[in-house]
């Protein structure tokens, strides 16, 4: 049943993975998301859902063990924190071309390299342009709350077997790591083998019985002229996925002069800026995307003739401002403003940046 | 004047079947070299699964090397991993499908280096798996570089003046440092490059998925066997220079049962 909590956002995301139906989830510790492994470690779902969960000798090996149940037609579910996430870019690429749906999280922090254990926004080029080697993309929703990591979970596996597609939730330290209230969706319940096998036969590998040929799963064809219409292939997937997928918030654009570009913590931060530069009497808006992957380019775009400028706000050295500008394609001004190494903006911040290279130009 | 068209049954007149290749391998042309032993690791492995009839609940797991396309050859439902982790992705399977059979088909190079961390913690959580892990002492696939397993003094691209072992380190015996984990419950090395010793490792393929079936915990098969291409021999040298040189540092038999 329903039910309202006070939680952690990695919390959240685990008993949502539990509630969501999902079948197994493999993980490695990693600072700031180890809530996640722990909390599903201590609810022991096997007893009650029956869902798998194990703790893997490396994140390589977790992201694997995600692709041998994946490829069993299962909800397979990981997750980590920046660093381990590089690791899982392999079997990420793998998956994308074997065409598995699963569903990633990435709680990140501040890098490079070991970088720090404090929240960071700067994996967004790994997660939106690929990471991993080879032309794929993943389908990237960034949550901006508690109630956000709970609820994209079983959005997140929804998307990924409508796609058959690898789906990310780019979280960070700050919402991982913070409580707030919580609602938590009904249980759902597990599919059973034979219902995995009625839905997903056509590609599944759950045991080739007479009636049907081997299904294969398999990211390799050596010949270029098959492996190119498998890419092809991708390629329409992913236009369709950018046709259909495309998920924002708007908040104050209507009548905004300057709008504000923000996802998860950084779209927090960006709330208040809104409210404290309305209580100044500048209009400004904020367009929160929710997939970062596929871009609300067309909504940003939109607005590109009408406003006066763009501040994309991030916690890294400027990542997403490039869409920003993409989508703007010189109509207007676009700014970039990003804290690094651990370190949040805070409003006042924000809003004296937004004042000094935009406003006051 | 021949007026009608030979047939194959005109000419191979059917009698008491003695030998019948399984329906379980593929009617394709395997990638391998004329001369190597994969072949015949493959038949026995689908042999064996054959016999047990355990066809439709068996999925198999292909590595990154000379058998990456062993998912041709298999007629089962089959996955390829990435290299080195074929123990880590029979692991995800097993734990969601408990009941069907899982086996990995491996190299040396996969198992042994590069997938040195899955193929140990695998064993050591005793994953109720199969491991076939073929040992030719070379990096076939990539044209004959030095694998964990090359022999001292023996020479590949990447060691052609031949192995040191001082600085390139020594030939593993993978299969001997898993057996000592408890998870294992039976390892063991041969070979199938003579008909002697084809019949001991299906009995050996066929024990490991009896373990299985039994969930006793991991077993690995490991199988020594040829590279004429990579060892730059005719199929006979390369069968003559395994029993005398890979065998004295590979010794066949039971490691663990």
């Amino acid at each position: 049943m329903e039910e309202v909590k006070l939680m952690k956002g990695n919390e959240a995301m685990a008993e949502a993975a539990i509630r969501a139906g999902a079948d197994a989830y493999f993980g490695y510790p990693i600072t700031p998301q180890s809530e996640v492994i722990e909390y599903l470690m201590h609810e022991e779902p096997l007893k009650t859902t029956g869902m798998q969960v194990l703790q893997a000798e490396s994140e390589l090996a977790a992201i694997n063990m995600v692709y041998g149940a994946a490829a069993c037609g299962k909800r397979v579910m990981t997750s980590s924190s920046s660093p381990g996430i590089s690791l899982k870019l392999e079997g990420i690429s793998y998956m994308a071309g074997a065409e598995l749906p699963c569903l990633i999280a990435n709680v990140m922090r501040g890098g490079p390299g070991l970088g720090t254990i404090q929240p960071g926004q700067s994996d967004y080029f790994q997660a939106v342009k690929g990471g991993g080697h080879g032309d794929y993309r993943m389908i990237v929703l960034a949550p901006a709350t508690v109630q956000e990591m709970a609820d994209f979970v079983d959005l997140g596996f929804e998307l990924a077997f409508k796609y058959r597609n690898p789906v990310m939730i780019l979280s960070d330290g700050a919402i991982g790591q913070m409580m707030e209230k919580v609602n938590l969706p009904n249980q759902k319940e597990r599919l059973s083998n034979e219902e995995v096998v009625n839905r997903y036969d056509s590609w599944a590998t759950s045991g080739k019985p007479e009636t049907r040929n081997r299904n294969i799963i398999t990211s390799l064809d050596l010949i270029p002229e098959r492996q190119e219409k498998h890419n092809i292939h991708l390629q329409e997937k992913y236009k369709s996925i950018e046709e259909n997928e495309i998920r924002y918030e708007e908040i104050h654009c209507e009548d905004a002069d300057y709008i504000l570009v923000a996802f998860g913590s950084s779209a927090r931060v960006s709330q208040k800026v809104v409210q404290l530069g309305r209580n100044k009497g500048l209009k400004i808006g904020l367009i929160r995307p929710i997939t970062l992957w596929p871009f609300p380019t067309e909504i940003i775009a939109k607005y590109a003739g009408k406003v006066k400028g763009f501040l994309s706000v991030e916690m890294n050295a400027g990542q997403m401002v490039e869409d920003v500008r993409l989508a703007v394609n010189g109509k207007a001004q676009v700014e970039h403003y990003g804290r690094m190494g651990g370190m949040m903006s805070t409003p006042s911040e924000v809003l004296h940046v937004l004042e000094e290279k935009i406003i006051s130009k | 004047m021949i007026t009608t068209e030979i047939t194959p049954e005109d000419i191979i007149k059917k009698g008491k079947i003695v030998f019948q290749k399984t329906s379980f391998m593929n009617d394709c042309t395997l990638s391998y070299c004329p001369g190597c032993g994969h072949g015949v690791a493959h038949r026995l492995v689908m042999e064996v699964i054959d016999e047990m009839g355990i066809g439709e609940d068996t999925i198999g797991v292909a590595p990154v090397g000379c058998s990456v396309l062993a998912y041709e050859f298999m007629n089962i439902d089959m996955q390829q991993a990435a290299h080195g982790r074929a123990p880590a992705v029979a692991t995800g399977i097993k734990r969601v499908l408990p009941d069907k059979y899982v086996f990995t088909y491996q190299g040396d190079g996969d198992l042994a280096a590069i997938g040195t961390a899955e193929t140990i913690h695998t064993c050591n959580r005793g994953e109720n798996i199969v491991i076939i892990f073929v040992n030719n002492g070379i990096y076939g696939m990539t044209g004959g570089q030095m694998a964990p397993t090359t022999l001292e003094g023996m020479k590949s691209s990447t060691s052609p003046y031949g192995r040191v072992v001082e600085t390139m380190g020594h030939p593993l015996k993978i299969t001997e440092m898993v057996a000592t984990l408890p998870g294992v419950a039976y390892a063991t090395r041969q070979a199938v490059h003579e008909a002697k010793y084809v019949r001991k490792a299906k009995k050996a393929i066929k024990k490991a998925f009896e373990n299985q079936r039994d969930k006793k915990g991991t077993s690995i098969v490991e199988i020594v066997s040829n590279c004429n291409s990579g060892w730059k021999m005719t199929p006979v040298e390369s069968n003559k220079w395994l029993d005398e040189n890979m065998l004295a540092y590979f010794p066949l038999g039971d490691i663990k049962k």
